[in-house]
């Protein structure tokens, strides 16, 4: 189920921005959570996962956020399918190259985001280009520290299942 | 089989226009329409009007074309009536020209304190020689001959010849075998007045040598011919010199030219003085 996993994967992404990560950083908008994991879903499967799960999550935060809905489905389809056909043709496993990955997507998702924005001359979002630099700073580093959980997690589940259960771990998603 | 390439590209496309198409729905244009709403306005308006321009061209072509069928006819019959109306425009002129020319003879005949009656000029000179024109008046209206004839602007001439039922001839002043008693009107110097062939075309004659006349004095009808009332208008004293005696001159009378004030080339309209020995008329009574 393809599709339920990008909708979970979006969900729990919309979730933690909304929930946990006010009471992590507050106010501050450093960290785009549903960016990070379409990024993750980019870089983990391909193209056509990759822009679905980039337009699902920016309209869900267009929806929550107020703003046009579709802007931020733009950019993060746009964002989504160009990592993912980077991805397929270049391996980015070390911990830089994600950061570096991350980083630039996200100055790219805030250039369209922004750029579209600026098209629309009655609609502004309450950014400008230095958040966007803070923000793909933010991405990297989640970016960096969400790859390192998934290697984590699967082996402390593994562990856990081991003790209680078969043990079946299953390393990666699969789309 | 589509490949997964072009799969996913068509996948892109689809959902990036659906978001686009999303906002479109969302964002209102600077006159409150929806951007989408205007959009497919502009879009169709477009069509709407290339579409309407090409049915337009089409039909105007063709109606062109199908009256290009008729636009001989048409044209011939449109150059007809242009004739046609410049023929009427020209005869709408000559009414009107034709009504001032009545309407004078008319104020004249009510100012003249004598029997006339109305005439038109049908004819001019019959040769170079003699100077007449022929009048739309004959016997049958009690014309004869040796009648005066006149114009509001002076004396005309006389009848002459054999007249017709409908039809007279008028021997104008200006003729060199006409003649008629006349005077200055300022100095009352009385002689005769006839037509020649020179510049200008009267002459007064038998004006002593002693008497007032100057050039632009006034040259009236004396009546003394009994043919032309007293007191009209013949025409204006051009030149005065005095008798030499050389030749025929006898050098006992002036050489005095008149230039007349009716223009004989130009009369339409003409009063006859349908009585012989008309009443004199007071001086400058009727002019």
């Amino acid at each position: 189920m393809t599709v339920a996993r990008i909708a979970v994967t979006i969900a729990v992404a919309v979730a933690l921005q909304t929930t946990l990560l006010p009471y992590l950083v507050g106010n501050w908008s450093g960290i785009d959570l549903v960016l990070v994991a379409v990024i993750y879903v980019a870089m983990m499967t391909g193209p056509v996962p990759a822009l679905v799960s980039g337009a699902l999550g920016g309209i869900v935060q267009d929806a929550l956020s107020g703003g046009l809905i579709g802007v931020g489905g733009v950019a993060k389809t746009l964002v989504g399918f160009s990592v993912a056909m980077l991805s397929a043709q270049v391996i980015v496993v070390p911990a830089l190259p994600r950061f570096v990955v991350f980083f630039l997507s996200t100055l790219v998702h805030g250039f369209v985001f922004l750029g579209l924005y600026s098209m629309l001359e009655s609609y502004n979002p309450n950014t400008g280009i230095g958040p966007v630099f803070g923000q793909s700073l933010g991405n990297g580093v989640a970016g960096v520290v969400l790859f390192e959980l998934t290697k984590v997690l699967p082996r402390l589940g593994a562990l856990r299942l081991r003790g209680f259960n078969s043990g079946r771990v299953k390393p990666r998603m699969e789309w | 089989m589509l490949d997964s390439h072009r799969r996913t590209g068509y996948i892109l496309f689809a959902v990036l226009v659906a978001q686009v198409i999303l906002i479109s729905f969302q964002v209102r244009s600077e006159r409150g329409v929806p951007v989408i709403e205007s959009v497919t306005f502009g879009v169709f308006s477009e069509i709407q009007r290339a579409a309407s321009g090409l049915a337009t061209g089409v039909r105007d072509n063709w109606g062109r074309y199908v009256s290009l069928r008729n636009v001989t006819e048409e044209n011939a019959s449109l150059k007809q009536r242009i004739a046609d109306l410049e023929v009427n425009l020209q005869e709408a002129r000559a009414l009107a020209w034709r009504s001032e020319s009545l309407q004078a003879i008319l104020d004249y005949k009510r100012a003249v304190p004598l029997p006339t009656l109305g005439a038109e000029v049908i004819a001019g000179d019959a040769t170079p020689w003699f100077r007449t024109l022929t009048i739309n008046r004959g016997t049958t209206d009690g014309l004869r001959a040796g009648l005066a004839v006149l114009a509001p602007s002076g004396v005309v001439g006389r009848l002459v010849g054999r007249l017709g039922l409908n039809a007279a001839k008028v021997q104008l002043l200006g003729d060199r075998n006409a003649a008629a008693g006349a005077m200055i009107e300022r100095s009352r110097a009385a002689g005769i007045v006839s037509g020649g062939s020179g510049d200008p075309p009267l002459r007064l004659d038998y004006v002593s040598n002693q008497a007032d006349v100057q050039v632009g004095d006034r040259v009236v009808t004396s009546g003394s011919e009994g043919i032309y009332p007293k007191g009209f208008l013949i025409g204006l004293v051009e030149s005065v010199g005095l008798g030499t005696g050389r030749y025929q001159d006898s050098g006992l009378y002036q050489n005095i030219g008149v230039r007349p004030e009716v223009d004989f080339d130009a009369l339409e309209d003409v009063l006859v003085v349908t009585v012989r020995r008309a009443t004199d008329v007071r001086l400058g009574e009727t002019q």
